[in-house]
């Protein structure tokens, strides 16, 4: 179905759609617009992304997509007018939406759902394309981690224009990589995992099925690869993280080593996944042509996304939240409390909504065990809490120090209870299950919801 | 008593949470007092002695690379199955224990032969929430499924399941999994013990039955187990049947 409707006046009706859903308070109406425009004339989106002068550039990965292109947008923000999906709203009706309000931006910034990237490169047609990573992520709406891969080498193939920005520490990334493509990657083998974790994915060669070698391995399956049988490895580095400091949960420093000279980055964000979050950032902006001390400066005003790592005080206790959504961003997550200080309590929530995957079986392969050791009380919420509850039980918590509370509010007040007066609860949940805690905190009048503070 | 379990490739088969599986069969032998010692069988390893197997799965790349090699273990597979060891296997391993695999190209992976079954590769993917009645035990498995792969028993061959809510082998028979003897494979991942204590259970006796005890396990309370498992049956009702 195609309406004749004049661009201008469907795109005021459809802003204001928009207004009228976030007074109706259905979830801050970030999307409704591009659904209906994505219905109405799914043509107006190449449209409208026509006419950003600067162009668009996307981002996606499995994890990290939404910090990614937030420090993006923080390094951009003094000398580019930018269109962003701030909120999330990673599929096509999100960047829709997004184009919809653009308000004079030059530039798009997007970052993309997985499996939606194709229909994006599409309708967009980005002049810059930054590929984080690919776990395993919610099989049940993904597929196996081999489609999704072989539906990005289709898209890559289909923008031989486009500056591709590429992490070559994945091999499925890095597999991608062509002349002129810009690869970054850590080179600090004192980070390195001493073997592959569990939830390692891509650890079989992408050409020939042999087991790789790692020279180090940094986050799940990232790392320095090569296959002793074909020889296929990791691309050379255009740009690295190098001398890299993790100081537990206040943050984490690294040398950025580019073709444009080395300068030092100092991040408010904890933990390795967020180094590889900055330099993804960085080569993105440079692929942008900003200048250096741009980079850095924007890095360091950067602060962390709703939810993903955030602290909000609650009356004299502070809650540390920490967002969990599949095996190798959970062990980050994991790794990142127990390199600060391992909790003592801990609410963990497990919702099965869509937007967390129905399946629920990636819990098993999350490493919880580190957390165990100095954990006296665990609450164990949200719609699948009994099974997170029988996770910790057989990873070994005595059953005793385990509460199965269902609804996410009561849990989330037994476990300050269980804080003593000035200490911290930490809070691990899955993405609907921190949108509800933050709602509830919100409506408490601890923090602002999300659609309001996004910039 | 020491239970000797031999976990098939778990460095290629292993998406669906299978350590979730071992765990909790580790866990319920260590309460009643025995010890599982699980041993990791890879490419080109020989098969030890072993009285439990258990099989994952994997991704369709990955159940190509180990075919194969599986296949070359079929007669020491069978010899340890006719004395007496029991074999759990999901998903991918499921399909690898029939007699076939063919694939959407068309091509022809060799399977193991312990369970009278074919598999079909197919476009549509058969996901979501299952419940399963097991007449045959006077009990019922709750898990989840994901699979491309139709598979049909050969006549005469005896169901894991009644399919309740699901899919199931092939969305069309009304039946899932598949038994032979001591020999399970299953579609259900979930993953499928933790919630359904009593499986785990029947596994790790007739471990023990091979290993050279016939014992009664002692009941355990299992209240979270039940809990997770009403939780999970719902979310299978609800889905209504296929
Ligand atoms: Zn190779």
């Amino acid at each position: 179905m195609r309406l004749p409707i004049p661009l201008a006046l469907e795109a005021a009706a459809l802003r204001s759609a928009g207004a009228l859903s976030r007074i109706a308070g259905r979830g801050g109406g970030t999307t409704l617009p591009g659904k209906l425009l994505w219905k109405l004339d799914p043509g107006a989106i190449e449209l409208l992304a026509r006419r950003l002068e600067r162009g668009s550039v996307l981002v996606s990965a499995t994890n990290g997509k939404t910090t990614t292109s937030a420090m993006v947008a923080e390094i951009l923000r003094p000398s580019v007018r930018v269109a962003h999906n701030a909120s999330g709203a990673n599929l096509v009706s999100g960047v829709a939406s997004t184009l919809l309000e653009r308000n004079g931006a030059e530039l798009g910034l997007f970052e993309v759902d997985e499996a939606a990237l194709p229909e994006v490169v599409r309708r967009v047609r980005p002049r810059a394309l930054l590929l984080g990573n690919l776990f395993r992520d919610q099989l049940d709406r993904y597929g196996e981690l081999e489609i999704v891969a072989a539906r990005w080498c289709e898209a890559v193939a289909s923008l031989p224009e486009t500056c591709l920005v590429l992490n070559g520490d994945d091999p499925q990334i890095g597999n991608l990589a062509r002349p002129g493509a810009l690869v970054f990657g850590l080179d600090d083998p004192r980070q390195a995992r001493p073997a592959l974790q569990h939830a390692a994915d891509s650890t079989h060669c992408v050409r020939c099925g042999t087991p790789y070698d790692y020279a180090a391995a940094y986050v799940g399956h990232l790392g320095d690869y090569r296959c002793p049988s074909c020889g296929h490895a990791r691309p050379p580095l255009a740009l690295a993280a190098r001398d890299i400091e993790l100081n537990g949960l206040d943050g984490a420093a690294f040398t950025l080593a580019t073709p444009a000279g080395d300068t030092h980055v100092e991040l408010t964000l904890p933990g390795l996944y967020n180094v590889y979050n900055a330099l993804a950032a960085a080569a993105l902006a440079l692929a942008l042509e900003v200048p250096l001390d741009g980079i850095t400066a924007g890095l360091h005003r950067f602060a962390a996304v709703f939810g993903r790592f955030e602290r909000i005080a609650v009356g004299d206790r502070r809650l540390l939240m920490l967002l969990i959504k599949n095996p190798a961003g959970a062990n980050e997550a994991v790794r990142t409390l127990v390199e600060g200080a391992a909790p003592r309590v801990a609410v963990v929530a497990l919702n099965d909504a869509i937007a967390d995957g129905r399946d629920v079986s990636w819990i098993w392969d999350v490493d919880f065990e580190p957390l165990l050791a100095g954990l006296e009380s665990l609450v164990a919420t949200g719609t699948r809490a009994a099974e997170l509850a029988l996770r910790f039980a057989y990873g070994g918590l005595a059953r005793e120090r385990i509460e199965v509370v269902p609804s996410l509010e009561q849990a989330l007040d037994r476990g300050l209870e269980l804080t003593p007066a000035g200490g911290e609860l930490t809070l691990l949940p899955t993405y609907t299950a921190m949108l509800a805690l933050r709602k509830v905190v919100a409506d408490r009048g601890h923090v602002a919801n999300y659609w309001v503070t996004a910039p | 008593m020491r239970i000797v379990v031999g976990h098939l490739y778990p460095d290629y088969l292993n998406i669906y949470a299978d350590r979730g599986n071992i765990a909790v069969l580790a866990e319920r032998a260590r309460v009643r007092g025995h010890e599982l010692d699980v041993r990791a069988i890879g490419m080109h390893d020989d098969v030890p002695e072993v009285d439990l197997f258990y099989v994952g799965g994997g991704q369709d790349r990955e159940q190509a690379l180990v075919a194969e090699d599986l296949a070359g273990k079929a007669e020491v597979l069978h010899a340890a199955v006719a004395d007496g060891a029991a074999v759990l296997a999901v998903c991918g391993g499921y399909q690898l224990l029939g007699r076939s695999y063919r694939d959407l190209s068309g091509a022809e992976l060799p399977g193991v032969g312990l369970l009278p079954l074919r598999t079909v590769a197919g476009k549509r993917r058969m996901i979501g929430d299952v419940l399963l009645d097991c007449a045959w035990a006077g009990e019922t498995l709750a898990g989840f499924e994901n699979h491309a792969g139709r598979t049909s028993l050969e006549a005469g061959a005896e169901p894991l399941g009644r399919v309740v809510s699901g899919f199931g082998n092939d969305g069309e028979s009304g039946y899932e999994g598949c038994r032979a003897g001591r020999v399970y494979g299953t579609y259900l991942h979930g993953p499928l013990l933790p919630r359904n204590p009593w499986f785990a259970d029947r596994l790790l006796m007739e471990a023990l039955a091979h290993a050279g005890v016939e014992v009664e396990l002692t009941p355990l309370a299992d209240e979270l187990e039940h809990a997770a498992h009403t939780v999970s049956a719902a979310r299978a009702r609800a889905r209504g049947g296929r």
